[in-house]
Formats: structure tokens, C-alpha cells, sequence
């Protein structure tokens, strides 16, 4: 495990949020030191996208505190925001590229939309992050062309161009097949490394996470359980985290009439 | 109860309005604050204005030859066919190339950026966009509603000089009807006043297409009505392409009470 620095990247306070009359999140307290790799993991339905959505600032705070790079999210004006998120980056699921431009357009867009470079170093930049990501030769390609893993590798590769401090993967191994899902894992170790970003991954891969985590928060129906290394979480008690260690279904005894009355009522 | 749902109604068309407000509040003011991409307006230019040019010179010749015929008809029974240049001058400068330019865009242009930019919002792309710190509304809207605003009038101009053409092909060619008096009553006929009618509704009218087009697509998850995916897509396209249609021919009316 890579020596941390004691300054937080990111600070969750009381962070509670609804959807309509449902509560979504509980009371979440979280924090991510610099050159960390954190990882949230849960089932699917535990409130871990939410939760990314509420940090990133795409859903507005109603009750608690986020801090991002020592800036209160809530309180920053639209144009503080867009000025903060030039220093993260963010990897969705899906690579969500731009379906009207190539690769490299894709890649080059932040460069292009945020800085004065020159067409000649942003397409250098490009290069090297296209070359780190092992997809040269790709610049060209549409995002239709390329495949599920490769799709992620180039929404990794664009939001790495501007060098992030901090960066957020959202299910980084989902739907791949297991050497591309290990090749992935190695590239955040790697960027974590050799450029010193913090990142924060979202996943549910229990393999992935024990593989890159520094320290793990498991969330279950929108709170917390635990928060610790992945000795803690391995000796943990709780039996809803063996239960996900295991891969053990969780069972409902069914009792018949119950369940038919469940069925049949009004 | 109806009351309370009458209400409720109320409320949700209000809350409609009040975000597609902020939304075009969001796109005018980033229009007016620099930095200003001419890359991205060349690009809708191009989309709204160049790849449209076709469609509407078909749609104005079609519509100019129609007038003609119609009039054409009408005016002989009162032997006034000398007035046909200025009864096609007039109906297409002040109302028909506006009106049908409009219409013609909505069903090119609007329908594909509203299918566009909602597929953009369920693939997570506008948010990939604002994670990048990129104002979506800067990069995705501003240069459209430009765009809107620039080449409607342009069509507008293009439909109605073809409209005058198809016009003139009937009723010239066709009925021999004498040049000179065809173009003499247009010229007598249209006067200065109905040309700025003519552009103020088509400027007008293009930023009510881009507008309710884009608003509908960007904001298609605020939308709870009914499903979200590919369905939802459909849905909105449908409903930008209704929304626009009405609200053209609702504005068309009321410019023309105010200006004349």
C-alpha cells in the first residue's frame, strides 16, 4: 500500500438525499484522502451511483455537506463548479463518448474546450493518454467502431487528459471479460502511481475492488456499513458484508399463505 | 377534486414553463459571455441551414406553383389576373414562406436535435460534458439557437424568391399572364412593411424551434411522465415536433395582430 498524505480530497458530511418521498441515502459520512484509491462498493440498488452523482455536483444537495478538493460543492456558483471539475475526471460506465466525433476528437475535447494549447501538443496529449490506455491507432475510429472494454478505455483515456487530481471511475469492470477487466484494474494502479491522482471507484467486482482498494466503504440500502481497509472488511461480522464476500443469494423463508395473500390483495 | 386537480395542472404547466425559462435564460446568457466557439456555429449552420436548402427550395417552388394556380383561378373569374403577381408576393412574404419555412425546419431540423440531445442525456454525455467543465449549454445550445436565428430568415428569404419563381412559372409560362404586369403589381404590392413581417416572424420563429426542440431533449429526465430509454426519446421527439407546430402557428397569429 502506496503511504498516504493526510489531506482530504474528498469530505461527505450528513449527507442525506431523497427521491420524491424516498430516502435514497442515510446519513453518509466518507472521506478520501490525496493518493487514495477508495473503493464504494454495494449491490446494485444501494445508493452507489446516487452517491457519485451527489459528489460530482449533478444532483443538488438538500441535507449535508460535500467537500470536493476542499470546496463546498453546494456553495459554489455554476461557474466555481465548472472551474473545480476541470480537476477531476470522471469515467462513466459506458464511456459516454460523443457519437458525432472520433476517438481522438473525443479525447481532445476538454483540451480543445478548456485550455489554449495548440492543435500540435493536444495531439500529442491525446497520443500518450490513447497509448497509456493501449488503444493507438484508434484516433480515427468512431466510438460505434470500437468494443465494450475498448469504449471504457477511451472514456478512461478522455477523462485523464487534463491530468486530474482526483478521479471517479463509475463500474469500471462491469460487462468486461477478465483480462480486460485486469488490465483496467493494473491502468488505475498505474495512474494512482505514476501521476498521483486520488480515485475514487465505484464497483460491485468484489475482485476488482480487493485487487486496487486502499480502503473500501460498503453501502447497503442507501447507508453505510463499514469503512476500512481490506483486512477489516475481510474479518468483518456483519453478516450482510459475508453475504456479499460469499456471493451467498440472500433468502426470504416463504410462507405460502402470505405470499398468496400478498398476490391476491388489493 | 376537480379543483384540486385542476390546480395541480396548473402548477405542472407553470413549473414547465419556469424550467424551459431558465433553460433559454441558461443559452442566451452563455451566447452573450465569451469564450465564443465559431467552430460549433459553422457546424449547425451547416446542419440547420446548408443541409435544409434542398428541402425548402422543392417545398417553396411546389407551394409558389400552387398559389398561382389558385389564384390564378379566383382572379380570372373577376378578370383581375393582372394582380396575380401581387396576390403571390403578398400571401408568401407575409405569411406562407415564414409560416411553411418554419414547419419545414421543425420537421428536419427540430425533430433531429430533440432526438439528438435526448439520446446525449440518457447516454450520459451532457453530464460526462459538465464533468469535463464544460457548460452544456454553452457548447450543445447557444450555437443552435444562433444557428435558429440566423438561418431561418435565410430560408425564409430562399422559399419565398422560389415560391415567386413557381409563381411565376404558372402564371407566366403557363397561363401567359404578362411579365411585366406580374412583377410590376408584386413590386406595387409588397411594400417594405411586409418584408420586415415577413423576418421579424421567421427570426422569431427560429428561435422558438430551437428553443422547444433543445429544452425538450436536454431536459428529458425532469420529465416524469412516462418512461425514460429509447421510449422517451421517442415520446419528447414527438412532443417537440407537436409543441413547435402549435406554438409557430399560436405566434404566427399573434405577430401578425401586433404588427398590423
Amino acid at each position: 500500500m502506496v503511504k498516504r498524505n493526510t489531506e482530504n480530497v474528498l469530505e461527505v458530511s450528513e449527507l442525506n438525499t431523497w427521491y420524491g418521498d424516498r430516502k435514497i441515502l442515510s446519513d453518509i459520512n466518507l472521506s478520501v484522502s490525496r493518493n487514495e484509491i477508495m473503493v464504494i462498493m454495494g449491490h446494485s440498488g444501494s445508493g452507489k451511483s446516487t452517491l457519485l452523482r451527489y459528489i460530482l455536483g449533478l444532483e443538488k444537495i438538500k441535507e449535508g455537506i460535500i467537500k470536493l478538493l476542499n470546496k463546498e460543492v453546494a456553495k459554489l456558483s455554476k461557474d466555481e463548479l465548472y472551474k473545480l471539475r476541470k480537476r477531476i475526471g470522471v469515467a462513466f460506465q459506458s464511456g459516454a463518448l460523443f457519437n458525432s466525433m472520433t476517438v481522438g476528437e473525443n479525447i481532445e475535447l476538454p483540451l480543445h474546450e478548456n485550455t489554449d494549447l495548440d492543435e500540435n501538443t493536444i495531439k500529442i496529449m491525446s497520443r500518450i493518454k490513447l497509448e497509456l490506455m493501449q488503444l493507438s491507432g484508434t484516433e480515427s475510429l468512431m466510438p460505434a467502431e470500437l468494443s465494450g472494454g475498448m469504449l471504457k478505455r477511451a472514456g478512461l483515456a478522455r477523462a485523464v487528459i487534463m491530468d486530474p487530481e482526483l478521479l471517479f471511475f463509475d463500474e469500471p469492470s462491469a460487462g468486461l471479460d477478465p483480462i480486460t477487466s485486469a488490465h483496467l484494474d493494473n491502468l488505475i494502479l498505474q495512474l494512482r502511481d505514476t501521476l498521483n491522482m486520488s480515485i475514487i471507484v465505484v464497483t460491485h467486482e468484489l475482485e476488482s475492488a480487493f485487487k486496487i482498494a486502499d480502503r473500501i466503504t460498503i453501502l447497503d440500502k442507501g447507508e453505510i456499513i463499514l469503512v476500512g481497509s481490506k483486512e477489516v472488511i475481510k474479518k468483518s461480522n456483519d453478516s450482510r458484508i459475508i453475504n456479499m464476500l460469499e456471493r451467498r443469494a440472500i433468502s426470504n423463508p416463504l410462507d405460502a399463505k402470505d405470499y398468496l395473500n400478498r398476490l391476491t390483495k388489493k | 377534486m376537480r379543483l384540486q386537480l385542476k390546480k395541480i395542472m396548473l402548477s405542472n404547466i407553470l413549473i414547465r414553463l419556469g424550467i424551459a425559462g431558465i433553460f433559454l435564460y441558461e443559452a442566451i446568457r452563455s451566447l452573450l459571455i465569451p469564450p465564443y466557439s465559431i467552430n460549433l456555429l459553422l457546424k449547425q449552420i451547416l446542419f440547420v441551414g446548408a443541409r435544409s436548402v434542398l428541402v425548402i427550395v422543392v417545398a417553396g417552388l411546389f407551394v409558389g406553383m400552387v398559389i398561382a394556380l389558385q389564384f390564378y383561378d379566383t382572379l380570372v373569374r373577376f378578370g383581375s389576373i393582372s394582380l396575380l403577381g401581387s396576390a403571390v408576393g403578398l400571401s408568401l412574404t407575409r405569411e406562407l414562406g415564414p409560416v411553411l419555412t418554419a414547419l419545414m425546419v421543425i420537421g428536419r431540423t427540430g425533430s433531429a436535435m430533440c432526438a439528438e440531445i435526448g439520446i446525449m442525456r440518457i447516454d450520459n454525455q451532457i453530464d460526462a460534458l459538465e464533468c469535463m467543465g464544460i457548460d452544456p449549454h454553452r457548447y450543445l445550445i447557444s450555437p443552435r439557437i444562433l444557428a435558429g436565428i440566423l438561418c431561418v430568415p435565410i430560408l425564409t428569404a430562399i422559399f419565398i424568391v422560389v415560391g415567386i419563381f413557381g409563381g411565376y412559372f404558372v402564371g407566366v409560362i403557363l397561363f401567359d399572364v404578362s411579365a411585366g404586369s406580374f412583377f410590376q403589381n408584386m413590386n406595387d404590392a409588397v411594400l417594405n412593411r411586409d418584408l420586415c413581417m415577413g423576418l421579424t416572424k421567421s427570426i422569431v420563429f427560429g428561435l422558438l424551434i430551437v428553443w422547444i426542440s433543445c429544452e425538450r431533449g436536454f431536459n428529458l429526465h425532469l420529465d416524469k411522465s412516462g418512461a425514460y430509454g429509447s421510449e422517451g426519446v421517442s415520446r419528447i421527439t414527438t412532443e417537440a415536433v407537436v409543441i413547435s407546430s402549435i406554438t409557430i402557428l399560436f405566434s404566427d397569429y399573434l405577430l401578425s395582430a401586433l404588427i398590423l
